[in-house]
């Protein structure tokens, strides 16, 4: 039984990582209906800075993610302005082409410039503590990640639904030539999207080194969980990919243990098609 | 009809050039330039066959790393483990790749839009686990050519790259025609009515899931041939090397860059990406840094964000600027 809590209580948070990862896609998906391929490599740069931050400069992440997070938000803000900007409207594969461009590009800038080695943080003030509960063991760094996405994704979810940049994101969502006609200047909307979007990856890319190692590939596989969270929670519904992100960690967790773990993934992605077979806007879509 | 003849004489004349050309002495005789050539012909021959689903069909899939992994591994199979002649192994090879596209498609075709793309990623990571953990199959290691007598029977050269030339030409030849024959046939205008609008198609008695699944299995048949000439090629085949995302992206990409929907845009989009990769790889892969793929993610960047038609939209901008010259002339 305490086994069966303990991998039910990874499972849940890993799923909260992912939840916050997805949350930057769910908005940029909802809002502009374009697949941002490079949000995985988002993560990964916010990751390195936090690390060398940290390695150079002996800040910690607890403080760092703040820096990681802006910087990942200007380099979203220019991507949308160089690239994605053309792409808004055109077939959606163009954006999902360009994106991926895009992510090749980052990744191998980053093996170029850092090297494919592993890169960890090992003295930080969360890493390798724990926090027994019961019979349980709480591993900090993931509880503190958990935190931070749930208080994200609640600010983000208030931000949108009762601010009057959140109606007008909203506004745009729906009809992008009618919010135009109501005096919202879109470009800029779209703009800040991705760019909170991408602010949204970086939070929690720059938190993870402390117990996850930096390199250039670490983006990959994130990116393709979130496109499944957000995807198997339904089109831009910040819920559903909530709830969606909580089901891939659970079903990560207990296959990974209980099958084997190689297909810890397999489960994931079978769970994603058994979901859209039975709905096919994804659980919260309409 | 006159323009049915003009598009075959294109045709032809394609077919001609492509054939002569490891004859013509000069820059194209060097081992190098023949493994461009030959990776020209299968990509190009790759695309076309995702063409046919995704250009005329308009059904994006990002799975067809898996039909062109099943074919190779058919080919593998059976050199590798049988003992036999690889040609038996990849008919079997592409008949059982058809058969997985429509039990995988049928249930799949019902998605629309992203949900139907990431589905499609969600098949190639699962055929690549599944294939890394299945011993049968070589497992993670992948299979191993062992080295037998070169020649036709057994598709393997060691010495020369002309008939691996010859092998692709063939594929590219039987691909292309295909296509084309496709194109003109009943089957290809319902497709064409399929993808732009399929409500529309369905209203005036199409019956668009079996259109849609025509085009998957033969499309899926000629991945897996592609597949079986690669792992020929390569005379190895695991895992990563052939059931990737980055695999499937890259016939997604050629398609793209030369022209979605389009007979000669594939061959376009080849002739221009396969050299331009193989050569930065060749000039800058080996210091280490993915310098290659630096430069071919921004080259993706640019081309899809200026030229979102495709190199074929140029070529027949043009064409249609010269008609006009003539006509007014």
């Amino acid at each position: 039984m305490t086994l069966f809590l303990q991998i039910a209580l990874d499972g849940i948070l890993n799923g909260m990582l992912y939840a916050i990862v997805a949350l930057g896609l769910t908005l940029i998906w909802g809002v502009m209906d374009v697949i941002n391929f490079a949000h995985g490599e988002f993560l990964m740069i916010a990751m390195y800075v936090s690390y060398w931050l940290g390695f150079l400069m002996n800040i910690d992440p607890l403080v760092s993610w703040v820096a990681s997070s802006v910087f990942v938000f200007l380099l979203a803000f220019v991507t949308y302005k160089l690239m994605v900007s053309h792409l808004v409207g055109k077939p959606a594969l163009s954006a999902l082409l360009a994106t991926f461009g895009l992510s090749m590009f980052l990744k191998n800038l980053c093996l170029n410039r850092f090297s494919p080695n592993f890169k960890l943080l090992p003295v930080t003030v969360l890493s390798g503590k724990t926090i027994p509960v019961g019979s349980l063991i709480l591993s900090l760094p993931q509880l503190v990640i958990a935190v931070f996405s749930l208080a994200v994704i609640f600010i983000v979810y208030r931000f949108i639904a009762s601010t009057r940049m959140g109606w007008a994101i909203q506004a745009t969502a729906m009809d992008k030539e009618a919010a135009e006609l109501m005096g919202i200047d879109t470009e800029k909307i779209y703009g800040l999207v991705f760019g909170l979007g991408g602010a949204c990856v970086g939070i929690a890319g720059g938190l993870l080194p402390t117990y996850m190692p930096v390199h250039p590939e670490v983006g990959s596989l994130f990116g393709l969980i979130a496109f499944i969270c957000v995807a198997m929670g339904g089109f831009g519904s910040i819920t559903g990919s909530l709830f969606a992100s909580l089901l891939v960690g659970l079903v990560e967790a207990f296959a990974g243990f209980y099958i084997a773990p190689i297909f810890k993934y397999v489960a994931v992605f079978a769970l994603y098609l058994v979901i859209v077979m039975l709905k096919p806007k994804g659980l919260f879509g309409w | 009809m006159r323009h049915r003849q003009s598009g075959f004489g294109l045709g032809c004349t394609i077919f001609g050039i492509l054939a002569i050309l490891p004859l013509i002495p000069g820059p194209l005789q060097g081992p190098f330039a023949k493994h461009v050539l030959v990776m020209v012909l299968l990509f190009a021959s790759m695309s076309q066959a995702w063409n046919l689903l995704g250009g005329y069909c308009g059904q994006v899939s990002f799975g067809h790393s898996v039909f062109f992994g099943i074919g190779a591994y058919g080919a593998g199979m059976a050199v590798v483990k049988y003992g036999l002649t690889p040609w038996p192994g990849a008919l079997l090879g592409a008949i059982i790749a058809s058969i997985v596209s429509l039990v995988i498609s049928y249930p799949c075709f019902r998605l629309k839009g992203h949900y139907f793309a990431i589905a499609t990623f969600a098949i190639v990571e699962i055929f690549n686990r599944l294939f890394m953990v299945w011993y049968w199959v070589g497992g993670a290691l992948g299979l191993d050519y062992p080295i037998i007598e070169e020649g036709w029977r057994n598709f393997m050269w060691y010495e020369t790259k002309t008939p691996y030339y010859y092998g692709a030409f063939a594929l590219f030849v039987l691909v292309f025609s295909t296509a084309r024959w496709i194109e003109r046939h009943r089957i290809g205008y319902y497709m064409r009515a399929v993808r732009d609008g399929q409500e529309a198609a369905e209203s005036l008695g199409v019956n668009s899931p079996q259109v849609k699944l025509t085009a998957m299995a033969i499309s899926a048949f000629l991945a897996a041939l592609c597949g079986a000439f690669f792992v020929q090629y390569n005379l190895r085949v695991d895992p990563p090397m052939v059931m990737s995302l980055d695999m499937s992206m890259r016939f997604v990409l050629i398609t793209i860059l030369g022209g979605l929907g389009t007979l000669w845009g594939p061959l376009l989009g080849a002739a221009v990406l396969i050299p331009l990769q193989e050569y930065t790889r060749a000039i800058w892969g080996g210091l280490g840094g993915g310098v290659d793929l630096i430069i071919f993610g921004l080259l993706i960047i640019v081309i899809v964000i200026r030229q979102p038609r495709g190199l074929m939209g140029f070529v027949s901008w043009v064409v249609g600027h010269r008609a006009r010259a003539r006509g007014r002339g």
